[in-house]
């Protein structure tokens, strides 16, 4: 069982399937938005396979293990997190403390980008991984506050199954005034845990050319597209449980489709900041919303 | 393995000393008008992520070295198209006193494209050419591993 669960239904393949499907809607929204017509359904499965089936290149005086192994670490942990969280959202299934195991290990693909970038022995692939570690401390503060928000409003619940519960018996937490500001300050911290437009400063393709991805090359690069990929479908899921009750039913999913589109929509719209404005804005008024929502929800708003 | 490979096309761009003129087409061939992204065609910064480099320009002998270190960077299967007149034969600059020749003397060109500069439409046909080219190729069946891990 703990083999199908792994590799079958909500582990590698499901993902997978998901963070394609995921990722195809990202670039047909993006090329309508700029009247094209965008890329074929299949296109993310073609471009993880020919990946696959590339040659890989290490960079001469580059660490080895740690170059090749992050990939491995950043892809399985995503892995596990979509695991946890499609087995409580679907069978109720879960453990004590289960929300601060998926913060934990939602942090490792960051980890996992660092330490990719700072093994690869070239100046851009470093300057991306020391912006990666300046966004990993600048965005973890605001989202903790705002998991802090939801603990306070369901009277300490920390397993995700719980939360969904209790947003069933007592309406979505995101209807409320603390939940709404937690769920912009979480929604703004997902943007940029996943890198996207607005936050993208750590691969910034047009000024240093990818950043930390710079010098991988065949599965390696596969794996941490692929990661992307996943992290882009799982944590707008993760929002729609911790905010909105989870998917249950067709509202559900498409709760969880219009997430999606919001963010490639906030993608599409926005310039990328530098990293000290995004430094300043998220411990400036990001953390302030997320103090204040705190404090809301402390008085029972 | 080759239709796969036609399916996902990365294009690196190398500009060897170009007037920028074939440089600014190939990007009008990017823009939304021609919409390479519906075959799969995607600009990547990174040789190592390429499958397909757009060469433009005259090799002169400052370029030369670094043709080559990009050159041997590129994971295989890898295509090289040469694009305008210069990267073809020199055009107005053969037999400058810093042109070390026609790319095709150093590196396997697999696709030329004439102009100068070249249409858009050129460059999106030479991209057919060679996607049945590679189609066509019953030379190198799949089962040839070119899998294993170069130091480079």
């Amino acid at each position: 069982m703990i083999f199908v669960d792994y590799f079958i239904f909500p582990g590698i393949v499901f993902t997978m399937i998901v963070a394609f499907i995921v990722s195809w809607i990202d670039r047909k929204v993006t090329a309508l938005l700029q009247w094209r017509v965008g890329p074929p359904l299949l296109q993310p499965v073609y471009d993880f396979l020919k990946l696959m089936k590339k040659e890989t290149l290490i960079p001469k005086g580059g660490s080895v293990t740690v170059f090749l192994l992050s990939p491995v670490i950043s892809f399985s942990a995503l892995v596990l997190v979509s695991l946890i969280l499609v087995k409580t959202n679907l069978n109720g299934m879960g453990f004590v403390g289960d929300l601060f195991v998926v913060i934990y290990l939602l942090l490792l693909p960051s980890f996992a980008v660092i330490m990719g970038g700072a093994s690869s022995a070239n100046p851009l692939a470093s300057l991306g991984a020391s912006r990666e570690m300046k966004m990993v401390l600048s965005y973890e503060l605001p989202f903790i506050m705002s998991v802090c928000t939801i603990l306070i409003k369901t009277g300490g619940l920390i397993d995700i199954a719980g939360i969904i519960q209790y947003q069933q018996n007592n309406g979505v937490l995101i209807g409320s005034l603390s939940g709404f500001l937690a769920f912009f300050v979480t929604l703004l911290c997902f943007q940029s845990k996943m890198a996207q437009i607005p936050f993208d400063i750590p691969e910034a393709e047009q000024e240093i050319m990818g950043g930390t991805m710079i010098e991988y090359s065949g599965p390696p690069l596969g794996f941490f597209v692929a990661s992307r990929w996943i992290l882009m479908a799982l944590l707008p899921y993760l929002a729609v449980i911790l905010f909105m009750g989870g998917i249950g039913s067709y509202i559900g999913i498409l709760k969880y489709i219009l997430l999606v589109v919001v963010v490639i929509l906030i993608k599409n719209t926005n310039p990328r900041l530098r990293i000290n404005q995004t430094l300043r804005l998220f411990w400036g008024p990001v953390t302030l919303l997320a103090a204040l929502s705190v404090v809301l929800a402390m008085m029972g708003l | 393995m080759s239709r796969i490979l036609t399916r996902s096309i990365w294009v690196y761009h190398f500009a060897a000393a170009p007037c920028n003129n074939c440089d600014i087409e190939i990007l009008d061939a990017l823009t939304p008008k021609y919409d390479a992204e519906r075959f799969g065609i995607k600009l990547v910064g990174s040789i190592r992520h390429a499958d397909c480099m757009l060469l433009t320009g005259v090799v002169n002998s400052k370029d030369l070295p670094r043709l080559m270190s990009i050159y041997q960077q590129a994971p295989k299967p890898f295509f090289v198209i040469a694009v305008g007149t210069c990267a073809l034969d020199l055009g107005i600059f053969r037999g400058s006193y810093n042109v070390v020749g026609p790319p095709d003397k150093h590196i396997p060109i697999d696709a030329y494209v004439p102009g100068c500069p070249p249409k858009p439409e050129a460059l999106l046909s030479a991209v057919v050419k060679l996607i049945e080219k590679v189609r066509n190729d019953t030379s190198k069946p799949g089962k040839k591993k070119v899998k294993g891990i170069k130091k480079l």
